[in-house]
């Protein structure tokens, strides 16, 4: 019998090299756990009817001694991440029935590695929203307990691997869709430095912003995706070589942490939580100081108009003449607006038209200008930040996760979820989530580690040693 | 904002609305501004005017160049189409 909770990538591989079993029965073990509990949970919408032959062609690779280091390794995929010849709805109606031409850069490089794809997982329609509450096919639950979400946007990847129905996943990050579910479901979360991670195949949502983003159980294994996945891809002009990031481990042990940016509305516990890993984090010898961050308290509001103005751009391709959803109409026009108003559900519609909004003409300075100049004063704010300490660390999110249904018919309380994963995203530098312990009720906390750009070496070297403090 | 700034606003996105929701998105748009609007008094630095990072185009030979994409996929996913080309309705 398989231990799934408390197996690693590296245990895993280990004892298929082993021959102590094969990826075949590995992949079995998961889909028993999908047949019992995805039903309720909902983290898949599809598992994909291919996975056993996946698993062989894995096992094939061992046996012959190719085999790599994520080989026969389940892997549960975000449904904004294509794969040829598979469905990529992104949880939208208006994508329902798309089929995938060609492999996400992320994806060929798995394939490569012989990783094995189970399914493709539920998540906030085009990634909009922080609960998994809007996608068009139902909302996925948190593993832990039923009645909470899991988080978003990535939730479903989240509570695949939190429900052991899946070893590790993909997910991707616009503003905390995968630190801020790794927070609701006690995982590992990385938002990898901008660039770092080609997003050749990856339903854009938001193209300054988004990131592919890795989610596993232990910081080790987000580590070994992360480096199987980065590097520079031609298809995407904003990719960088991996030699850009720091070989070496860097370590320095000064820690900064901004208490501005969470004096208030941040729940009793996560605060309590937050308290104790810092005196954690002091009794194992890192120094801690106070920092002041004076344009980052403003990264979500600049989210909130950057990101939107970006949506309203990339979803225009949604026409009804090229692919997806088609409704019939009089005109052109009139397909365009068939086609849209069916296809999208009510949190991207707002957002398109926020984003047309804060692009048209007389509106267009006062918000997206502005909005980049705040951009570019947090950028160089966390750049000379960083010739101070060597990390800067914050709660992940301020509550843990909450009840199916809160928040939805009040926008700005869920946007307020990712208050703290915003300015990572904005600054376009590394973050890590990591479990920090549980609330009296039982729920998942996380404290966040944010570094300077490239140095997701150091997120994983203290993440590591934060990991033995719990 | 007032309903006919939504209408302006759902016509240019290509986006039909019913009343309900148009009501529903003046409220949220109203609260959405709201928050963001904070961004209206921050005072930047000198240093703000001018990016970090300067954005450059990247750009390759303009050369045929063999991809892997598979044209029969991409055909099939043309909701309308006519010997190997999409199906549109007459622009003009």
């Amino acid at each position: 019998m398989l231990d799934l909770k408390n197996l690693t990538i590296e245990k895993a591989r280990e004892g298929m090299t082993k021959g102590e079993f094969t990826s075949a029965d590995l992949v079995s073990a998961y889909l028993k756990n999908i047949n019992k509990k995805n039903k309720e949970s909902n983290s898949f919408l599809e598992v994909f009817p291919d996975i056993l032959e996946q698993a062989k062609r894995a096992d094939e690779m061992i046996q012959k001694g190719e085999g790599k280091e994520l080989t026969g390794i389940p892997f549960a995929v975000k449904d904004n991440i294509l794969i040829k010849g598979k469905i990529a709805s992104a949880a939208s109606k208006i994508l329902e029935n798309y089929v995938a031409t060609y492999d996400a850069f992320v994806i060929k490089k798995l394939k490569e590695s012989g990783a094995v794809f189970v399914g493709r997982t539920n998540m906030d329609e085009f990634a909009m929203g922080s609960s998994t509450q809007t996608s068009a096919f139902g909302v996925a639950r948190n593993p832990i307990d039923p009645t909470r979400v899991p988080g978003g946007s990535s939730g479903g990847s989240a509570a695949a691997v939190a429900s052991d129905m899946a070893l590790v996943a993909l997910g991707t990050e616009t503003c905390g869709s995968v630190r801020q579910p790794a927070s609701f479901c006690g995982l590992v979360g990385l938002k990898p430095t901008y660039g770092a991670v080609s997003r050749s195949g990856i339903i854009a949502m938001g193209n300054s912003l988004d990131q592919v983003s890795p989610l596993g159980k232990n910081v080790r294994d987000v580590e070994i995706i992360f480096n199987a996945i980065r590097g520079k891809d031609v298809m995407d002009a904003t990719s960088l070589d991996s030699s850009l990031a720091t070989e070496g481990v860097g370590g320095g042990n000064t820690i900064g942490i901004p208490w501005h940016l969470f004096e208030s509305g941040v729940d009793a516990e996560v605060m309590e939580n937050f308290n104790a890993s810092v005196e954690k984090l002091k009794k194992a010898g890192y120094k801690i100081v106070d920092i002041d961050l004076p344009y980052s308290k403003y990264s979500l509001a600049v989210y909130y108009i950057i990101m939107p103005a970006e949506v309203s751009t990339n979803l225009s391709r949604f026409d009804g003449m090229r692919y997806g959803l088609s409704k019939e109409g009089e005109n052109v026009s009139d397909v365009y607006k068939k086609t849209r108003s069916a296809g999208f559900g009510e949190e991207t519609r707002r957002r398109i038209i926020l984003g047309t909004f804060v692009l048209s003409h007389g509106y267009y300075d006062a918000y997206y200008n502005k909005a980049w100049r705040v951009r570019n004063a947090i950028t160089l704010e966390f750049k000379n930040i960083f010739k101070q300490v060597d990390f800067v660390l914050t709660p992940t999110t301020p509550t843990p996760a909450f009840k199916i249904g809160e928040k939805m018919d009040d926008p700005v309380a869920m946007y307020l979820c990712d208050i703290f994963s915003a300015p990572a995203n904005i600054a376009g530098i590394p973050a890590l989530a990591l479990p920090s312990g549980l609330t009296k009720g039982g729920l998942p906390l996380s404290i966040q580690f944010i570094v300077d750009h490239f140095k997701e070496n150091n997120l994983f070297q203290i993440g590591k040693k934060f990991e033995e403090m719990l | 904002m007032e309903i006919k700034d939504i209408e302006k606003l759902a016509e240019l996105a290509k986006i039909e609305l019913t009343d309900g929701e148009k009501a529903k998105l003046l409220k949220d748009l109203d609260s959405i501004l709201g928050y963001v609007k904070q961004i209206e008094v921050v005072d930047l630095p000198a240093q703000a005017e001018v990016p970090e990072y300067e954005n450059r185009n990247v750009w390759r030979e303009d050369t045929p160049e063999l991809r892997d994409f598979s044209v029969d996929l991409i055909t099939k996913q043309f909701p309308g189409s006519q010997d190997g080309f999409v199906k549109v309705k007459k622009i003009m």
